[in-house]
């Protein structure tokens, strides 16, 4: 792998990101809205509910936990979507960069913008609710890191979507993480759900990420199983997506769909 | 003299097929040192679906193709870092400004002393004052010394040019071609350059190949070659070509 070229996929981002006020606030607007209003519910369940339990952690810890998970995800696929907009694959791809390389410029602008988003939330949180993520204690780089990579699977299975169907298949992407909250359980424990939801959310490493929360909060330790097979299940889930991408783009450059993306001739 | 020195694109049996329709139809042909080879015919000939498969970013039905003893298939990266291209259909992104996208591409072609470079570009293709502008904004033959700044970045020992001056006044296409001319006598870089403009492939190619129908119909110097098939100019050859392929066929 050169790292050169993984670099200059990341610039390209870096050099729109600084050249454009509308695509750097578009970083933060979502997660200020989301923290505010589940700032405010929680505020008020705790209000409400008295002494007995404590919904900050549980609701706005949650929810700031999956806004991270879906920053990475649009991290990875807001820079394919430059490509698509700028009509700019034939030269990517026709130059000497590989796939390997491609995905890892992906990868790094993910890193970048969810460190960015979760600073931002982590401060909203902190100053206007009182909470700090940080109360989560160890755990937290546990959770962080099992939403990171499933974060990086969603955006690299959203890119061969979009890859594979063509530019007007990008409306699809953007709801993902919202279709799959009520599977993984952000807000409620899987038990409430039925059965067939349960397996779906069994499956999603996020939902190993909320039942350990609830642990905690409940006054549990750090859920080391929980944690590890959260892990094993995101890893797998990267693989997958890294190998789902792979196999789209050969599929692409077979059909010609790369030399003639624009005019959506494969379905 | 370019004809003693190893072919940096050899392309042997290339083939493309969709279902039933032959885009291209195992065509052969080479591209030297110092050459600069016209890819001349008709829309739909199979000019740019052969450039698609020569970039890699079109898979061959049958045949290969070599750039420099690297098989693009198969080594598709070592391949294309000794090529480049400009096409006039894939301008670089208009909203980066023009040295951004000179440094993102000059990383990814991994430029050694890329500022140096850039700076040399600049120079070279009377981009300078440009450099802070957005591509987007340029005027098309402002675009076109973009595209062809970022094109020579790597010094290519092949370079592609897919219709580089199309949309170009005469003047900017002469002085575009000019530059292509003294790229090629420079370094060790072929070119292999498609047009409709056949004045301008009379005076810069060295060799044409007419596409029909996918197959290579007829190859040699753009200076005798019509002649040779009876007819006036290269133009007059190029509308047989289109129009009766089969008549030159069985000459």
């Amino acid at each position: 792998m050169n790292f050169k070229r993984v670099y200059a996929i990341f610039l390209r981002q870096i050099y729109l990101v600084r050249g454009t006020a509308t695509r750097f606030f578009q970083i933060f607007i979502w997660i200020t809205v989301d923290i505010t209003l589940w700032g405010f519910i929680t505020k008020y369940l705790t209000g409400t509910a008295g002494a007995g339990f404590n919904f900050v952690p549980v609701f706005l810890g949650a929810v700031l936990l999956w806004d991270f998970s879906t920053n990475v995800m649009q991290g990875v696929t807001m820079l394919f979507f430059e490509d698509v907009w700028s009509r700019n694959f034939l030269n990517i791809f026709a130059s000497p960069l590989k796939i390997s390389e491609y995905v890892g410029g992906l990868i790094l602008s993910g890193i970048v913008r969810s460190i960015l988003a979760l600073i931002v939330m982590f401060l909203l949180a902190m100053f206007f609710f009182g909470f700090s993520i940080f109360s989560f204690g160890i755990s937290l780089a546990g959770f962080l890191l099992i939403l990171f990579f499933f974060g990086i699977a969603l955006g690299i299975i959203g890119v061969s979507i979009v890859l594979r169907l063509g530019p007007a298949a990008e409306w699809l992407i953007w709801p993902i993480p919202a279709l799959l909250s009520p599977f993984v359980g952000v807000l409620y424990p899987l038990s409430v759900l039925p059965g067939w939801m349960q397996f779906i959310g069994q499956s999603l490493p996020p939902s190993y990420v909320f039942t350990g929360i609830r642990e905690i909060v409940d006054g549990g330790t750090f859920p080391a199983s929980t944690f590890f097979w959260g892990l094993v299940a995101a890893l797998i889930y990267i693989v997958l997506a890294y190998m789902i991408f792979v196999k789209v783009y050969k599929k692409a450059v077979q059909t010609g769909l790369i030399a003639r993306y624009s005019a959506e001739t494969v379905t | 003299m370019t004809a003693n020195k190893k072919p940096v694109l050899e392309v042997r049996g290339l083939s493309k097929t969709y279902g039933s329709t032959t885009a291209v139809d195992s065509i052969s042909f080479e591209v030297r040192p110092n050459e600069i080879v016209g890819l001349l015919g008709p829309n739909g000939a199979g000019k740019t679906t052969t450039i698609n498969m020569i970039l890699g970013v079109l898979e061959p039905t049958e045949g290969s193709v070599t750039i420099e003893t690297k098989d693009v298939l198969h080594e598709r990266s070592e391949a294309l870092e000794r090529t480049n291209f400009a096409a006039v259909y894939s301008p670089l992104p208009g909203n980066l400004t023009v040295s951004q996208n000179l440094r993102v591409f000059g990383l990814l072609y991994d430029v050694p002393d890329l500022e140096q470079r850039i700076e040399q570009l600049f120079q070279e293709f009377e981009l300078e004052q440009f450099k802070d502008t957005r591509c987007g904004v340029l005027s098309s033959g402002e675009q076109t010394r973009v595209s062809l700044a970022k094109a020579t970045l790597n010094n290519p020992h092949l370079l592609l040019l897919d219709e580089p001056t199309a949309s170009l006044d005469p003047s900017t296409a002469q002085i575009i071609r000019g530059k292509i001319r003294t790229y090629a006598a420079g370094g060790e870089g072929g070119v292999l350059w498609t047009s409709h403009n056949m004045y301008e492939v009379t005076d810069v190619c060295d060799r044409v190949l007419f596409l029909s129908h996918g197959k290579i119909l007829l190859q040699g110097d753009p200076k005798t070659l019509p002649k040779e098939y009876g007819k006036k100019n290269l133009e007059e050859l190029f509308i047989t070509v289109a129009r009766e392929p089969l008549l030159l066929e069985s000459m």
